[in-house]
């Protein structure tokens, strides 16, 4: 294989990972703008959804598994936006960030007891890991079709959604003027909900498509959320579409790093990536440095 | 007077100290001296990150990162035979400004390695140069940054140790030596020594307590309070808050970092899991569960929860646990479980006494 086709290789690999990671980014994204929150348990809801679309898939076909995970996931988001950020929301910033990581931890480890500390995955969509298709010289095993086009359809249905829809305008709405938004008879609350079921419910279904290419483990979603708000930090943090794009680069940068550092170091070019981006240009690469306001956040 | 009411928590908390320590006596406890010594270490970490999170309003994900860099640092150079590389230049520096000994290994063959003291140094130098390049870009922004940046830093440490056959990749380091402190004191793990160490450590935590409470109530601290209260605020009068929070965080992860040298020579060793992100999170959780800026809250949380996870108590549910209660205290009882408690007991002592104003049981 010639060196042109190699780093064809190595983007294709770089573009299927951070689209995961963009996806992460963009759950990220949801619930920072709804509520201020980081929240450090996004990475959780990758691991969760891929998990329990495992399970599933030994009782029934793998689309009604997927499905399965995806709603049970989501009702899992709103489940902890309800039981604790809906009751605590005075509590400061503070608190909450620090009640995500708890929550990650919790998650994390019911998930080692509910399951195992055993790898798994979910069978290929189509064909096996033998099968390839040839692209330009590279060869591409179909999942990463699936990965790519799941993320695809799924970002492009959330923009839709928040741009053509009313509820959608109506989040939109809250992230930015939350009293205006409240006058204007929008139940805040109820979005801060949806933004942690859809946030939730995305980052599983990532968790479903990437299973059977990177595989399923109890512990994956804490270098996920790193790298996905790397991601978020590097389009600018609010931004979804910018986050897309961040999660790409983020990606396609870990690859190319693969052909320089030992692969052991590989997750050194994530936070690489997150320094250089809060040192230079902290707002992102697409944002607008934010003026100070006297709002708490 | 005046003075006596300010040192008096410090006083108690000594001959609390010392009390345990007789109770354990009599109860033919001794070797849980041996856990107990070992929590306080970690208290000492919890300590420091609760400076950062109570009064700079900051969390660290990396304190666990710290801990270990301060205890690889001093094991390695403790344990490292530097006599295959005894003619280059920077060894004879070493060798010049007394940082190595000529000692005898496990097996009686003579070995060069660090002084102790030297290792403390290079780790708490390490830890400083790798807490300003981390805090310095993190800590201009508004908003949880340094969060996610320890994070991210937190999980390269601890792939850089499991990768490096150098600092024993998953096994760890282990043989460090006793360190002979002045006054005849030692601190290691042997068997003999374990009352010394628990008042060595004891020790330690008080000093740290004082420390910080002098730094709570020092010009940094009025400072840090105002950025907690209301950031803009303190911008607007004058206050340098990335300075002010960043000082706050060397001097946390510097906290962490000794602390580490301490309890890798008593251990006698270290291992990679002190490294790992669940470490990290779990001193959060225990600075968050003692209410973040109370420090006797966080003391006593601190060194309790850790002694029963060293003595196994809590099995394989180790790590829920912590992650448990750091949800529970942090959404029930934002500032500790001690404040709203010692209100409690207040209201109770005023309803059978009334008149007389008891003494104010959270100090």
């Amino acid at each position: 294989m010639d060196a042109d086709h190699l780093a064809l290789q190595y983007l294709l690999s770089g573009i299927t990972k951070g689209s995961i990671y963009a996806v992460v980014a963009i759950g990220f994204n949801l619930i920072y703008s709804a509520t201020g929150v980081l929240n450090f348990a996004q990475g959780e809801f990758v691991m969760l959804g891929g998990m329990v679309a495992v399970t599933l898939a030994a009782f029934v076909p793998l689309p009604v598994a997927v499905t399965g995970a995806v709603l049970l996931v989501t009702i899992v988001g709103c489940a902890l936006e309800l039981v604790f950020f809906r009751r605590l929301r005075r509590h400061s910033v503070l608190h909450l960030v620090i009640i995500t990581i708890g929550l990650s931890i919790v998650i994390q480890e019911a998930a080692l007891h509910i399951w195992d500390e055993k790898v798994r995955s979910l069978p290929y969509f189509t064909g096996n890991e033998a099968s390839s298709i040839q692209l330009a010289g590279a060869s591409i095993s179909p999942q990463v079709l699936w990965v790519l086009g799941t993320v695809g359809l799924a970002v492009l249905a959330l923009h839709l959604f928040l741009r053509r829809t009313l509820t959608g305008q109506a989040m939109r709405a809250c992230s930015a003027q939350p009293e205006a938004a409240m006058l204007a008879g929008i139940n805040l609350n109820n979005m801060r909900t949806l933004a942690f079921g859809l946030s939730a419910g995305l980052g599983a279904l990532a968790g479903c498509v990437i299973s059977p290419i990177t595989m399923t483990h109890y512990e994956m979603g804490a270098p996920l959320a790193i790298k996905g708000f790397a991601a978020a930090i590097l389009g600018g943090l609010g931004n979804p579409t910018a986050a897309l794009v961040g999660g790409l680069l983020v990606g396609i940068l870990e690859a190319a790093s693969v052909s320089v550092l030992p692969a052991a170091y590989n997750d050194v070019t994530a936070f690489a990536v997150l320094l250089a981006v809060l040192f230079i240009r902290p707002h992102g690469l697409w944002g607008k440095p934010a003026g100070e306001s006297v709002r708490e956040h | 007077m005046h003075v006596l009411k300010k040192i008096a928590p410090y006083l108690g908390l000594m001959a609390g100290l010392v009390l345990l320590q007789l109770v354990l006596r009599l109860a033919g406890k001794d070797f849980w001296l041996t856990q107990l010594t070992m929590s306080l270490y970690y208290t000492i970490v919890v300590l420091g990150l609760c400076l950062l999170m109570g009064f700079a309003g900051q969390v660290s994900l990396g304190h666990g990162a710290f801990f270990a860099m301060g205890g690889y640092t001093a094991a390695w150079f403790t344990t490292h035979n530097f006599s295959s590389a005894g003619n280059s230049s920077w060894v004879a520096i070493l060798r010049n400004v007394g940082a190595l000994q000529e000692r005898t290994d496990l097996y009686g063959n003579p070995i060069l390695t660090g002084q102790p003291w030297a290792g403390c140094l290079m780790a708490l130098g390490l830890t400083l140069v790798v807490a300003l390049l981390i805090g310095y870009p993190a800590l201009r922004l508004r908003g949880h940054y340094l969060a996610m940046a320890t994070l991210g830093f937190g999980l390269i440490i601890s792939k850089i140790i499991v990768g490096s056959s150098s600092l024993g990749a998953a096994d760890g380091l282990t043989n460090v030596p006793p360190w002979s402190l002045p006054f005849g004191l030692t601190l290691g793990g042997r068997a003999a020594l374990r009352i010394q160490n628990y008042y060595l450590a004891a020790g330690l935590l008080v000093l740290t307590l004082l420390l910080l409470r002098n730094w709570v109530h020092s010009r940094v601290g009025r400072a840090l309070q105002a950025i907690h209260d209301r950031e803009t605020a303190a911008n607007a009068a004058g206050i340098d808050t990335a300075r002010y929070k960043l000082k706050t965080f060397v001097a946390s992860a510097l906290l962490a970092a000794l602390a580490g040298v301490c309890f890798t020579h008593y251990a006698g060793g270290i291992a990679p899991s002190e490294a790992g992100a669940l470490k990290s999170v779990r001193y959060v959780a225990l600075a968050a569960a003692g209410g973040l800026s109370s420090l006797w809250g966080v003391t006593t949380i601190s060194t309790t929860l850790n002694f029963c996870s060293l003595r196994g108590w809590f099995g394989s549910l180790d790590h829920a646990v912590f992650g448990g209660v750091l949800i529970l205290i942090v959404s029930l009882a934002p500032e500790g479980p001690l404040r709203p408690l010692g209100q409690w007991l207040l209201r109770l002592k005023s309803r059978f006494s009334h008149g007389k104003e008891g003494a104010d049981a959270t100090a």
